[in-house]
């Protein structure tokens, strides 16, 4: 399809600013690329194949995101770790009145304290995002992680 | 092969680390536990429907697959294949009239039976089988099968084996019927794998102490405290039993003076969107948590409304995957699926209250690789014989999966209680 170049940068930028916000742990600047009514899902391949709905992480507005987000700051004990997002470029599906529809590759590795660093997840996003002003904002993201088998456990978003 | 375990104590107060990695009791372990007379969960009847549908699941490290036939009943067969060794089905799951090992299209029924290899007779009058092979005497191993409401169990030695329902007892039949109370709809999977051994991960299950306090999502936003009314159940032999507690059952008062460290985050945190911990009373006995553990490899999880079965998969001495298969009820409304799916936030890899779990196990399994004979302290909730309990600060069923653990495997201490 058809996407204009301005478009297609604005999302791109939305999309680095994504990776890079969860990867520097600034994990309230990443909430903020959301709409209040968004829709945020880790979901697996292994039950995406099988029709089955069953989630890892499921935020269906913005509140959730916030709520995980404050229990990971404050609650939450988890293996401390650096994140690191490596991102493919945007593969555009569709486009529906305001709202763009893409899919995007991702390799998420984990490195831990004493440096050591592993693969932790592997899959693709589906993004339904908008552009307004030349800003782009993030209506829904479905994690579609080909890493069925999580490694150790899931504490920061993917 | 024999194995011989020093225990400091014969009530099991003192578990020696050294059990969490020796490859030695590991090999053991799966020859006396899971190729033992224990019943191992392998899955749920609902994930079988039809004649011919099939998973293949792991019992210990022993892969197996778990099929309906035609004629409907079940079976479970050792998924290798008899001929060289490879793995039959490679598939997670599906529908087959057959099973055809793809190195050399050996063929396996339904039911687990080697039906028949190609050029058995050979080729015009030359090479091809023995005259006198039997098909039958090289068919795949086969586990017993049992049914519990719905979760199928299997075991490798049914003749030492107890009857299943024998084997569960009144508690573990009892508990199985309360979440299996009617048709169940499959809503997903999810896996995690824990770099620690299976057994730190069957010990976490049954220590009741840490739940309120690794877990702080619980007591932070009142989902489950140690202040609320329930327990902890064994069946008479202490090898499964049960954390569990009642809805509402204590007030933010008690909560605060329990947990002085906590107490100020009560008040001030706050989920601004609480449909997370909305829970649907859907049980005749009010339960909002309950976590049944049966031995090896089983657990049924109540979290609220999102419930679960999990099995655990041992890895290799070091590491455990726990497999988790979430369900609702078949009659279960839209919006009653969508509170379940919302509620699995609270579960699995990435659940508010168990996410801590895994790194927990792993950094006992990492701290204990050089502990030499030191021996892990397991006293709360008392010493000596192993009894239920009306309040969950305790950790005494830890030393009743010991007791069970160390029969099965001929390493009971001397006068060691059971």
């Amino acid at each position: 399809m058809t996407v204009p170049p301005e478009i297609r940068e604005t999302l791109t930028a939305l999309m680095a600013e994504y990776a890079m916000a969860i990867d520097d742990n600034r994990l309230e600047d990443w909430v903020e690329l959301f709409d209040e009514t968004c829709d945020y899902k880790v979901v697996t391949r292994e039950n995406v194949e099988q029709n089955l709905p069953n989630v890892l992480m499921w935020c269906d507005n913005k509140n959730m995101l916030r709520d995980r987000v404050e229990s990971y700051r404050h609650v939450n004990l988890y293996n401390l770790h650096y994140d690191r997002h490596v991102l493919g470029p945007l593969r555009f599906v569709k486009e529906e009145g305001p709202i763009w529809t893409f899919d995007v590759s991702y390799s998420l590795f984990q490195t831990e304290l004493e440096g050591a660093s592993r693969l932790f997840s592997v899959g693709k996003y589906r993004v339904e995002a908008t552009v307004e002003n030349g800003a782009g904002r993030l209506k829904s993201v479905v994690v579609v992680a080909d890493t069925g088998l999580v490694p150790s456990l899931l504490a920061t978003p993917i | 092969m024999t194995a011989e375990v020093r225990w400091p104590r014969n009530d099991y107060s003192r578990v020696p680390y050294r059990l969490h990695h020796d490859e030695g009791l590991y090999a053991l372990e799966m020859e006396r536990i899971f190729r033992g007379p224990a019943w191992s969960y392998l899955c749920l009847e609902a994930e079988i429907p039809n004649p011919g549908d099939f998973r293949t699941t792991w019992i210990g490290d022993m892969p197996v697959v778990v099929s309906r036939a035609k004629d409907g009943s079940i079976h479970a067969f050792v998924n290798r294949c008899s001929h060289r060794g490879a793995t039959i089905v490679r598939e997670l799951r599906g529908n087959a009239e057959r099973h055809v090992c793809l190195y050399h299209r050996w063929t396996y029924s339904t039911a687990g039976e080697l039906t028949g290899l190609p050029f058995r007779k050979g080729l015009k009058g030359e090479g091809g089988m023995p005259d006198d092979f039997e098909m039958k005497s090289v068919s795949p191993g086969k586990m017993k099968v049992g049914n519990c409401a719905g979760m199928l169990f299997g075991t490798f030695q049914p003749d030492k084996a107890e009857p299943l329902e024998k084997y569960l007892g009144e508690f573990g039949t009892g508990i199985i019927r309360r979440f299996l109370n009617r048709p169940i709809r499959i809503l997903g999977y999810s896996r995690q794998l824990i770099a620690g051994n299976w057994k730190l991960y069957a010990e976490n299950l049954r220590d009741t102490y840490h739940a309120s306090l690794l877990h702080e999502f619980f007591v932070t936003y009142g989902v489950d405290r140690a202040t609320q009314k329930g327990g902890v159940k064994m069946d008479e032999r202490h090898r499964h039993n049960m954390n569990h507690a009642y809805a509402a059952t204590d007030t933010q008062e008690d909560a605060k003076a329990a947990y002085a460290d906590t107490a100020a985050r009560l008040d001030r945190m706050q989920l601004r969107d609480k449909k997370l911990l909305q829970f649907k009373n859907e049980f005749p006995d009010g339960m909002n948590l309950a976590a049944p553990t049966l031995f090896p490899n089983a657990l049924l999880i109540q979290i609220n409304n999102s419930l679960a079965t999990r099995q655990i998969r041992p890895k290799g001495v070091g590491a455990h995957e726990v497999f988790q298969t979430v369900f609702g009820y078949a009659d279960d409304d839209e919006a009653m699926t969508r509170h379940r799916l919302l509620s699995v936030n609270l579960v699995g890899p990435a659940g508010f209250v168990s996410m801590e779990d895994g790194e927990a196990i792993e950094v006992v399994q990492k701290a204990t690789r050089s502990a030499g004979d030191a021996a892990a302290v397991v006293e709360m909730g008392g010493r000596g014989p192993v009894r239920d309990l009306t309040h969950r600060v305790t950790e005494t069923p830890i030393r009743g999966f010991w007791s069970y653990w160390a029969e099965l495997m001929g390493v009971e201490p001397e006068g060691a209680i059971r």
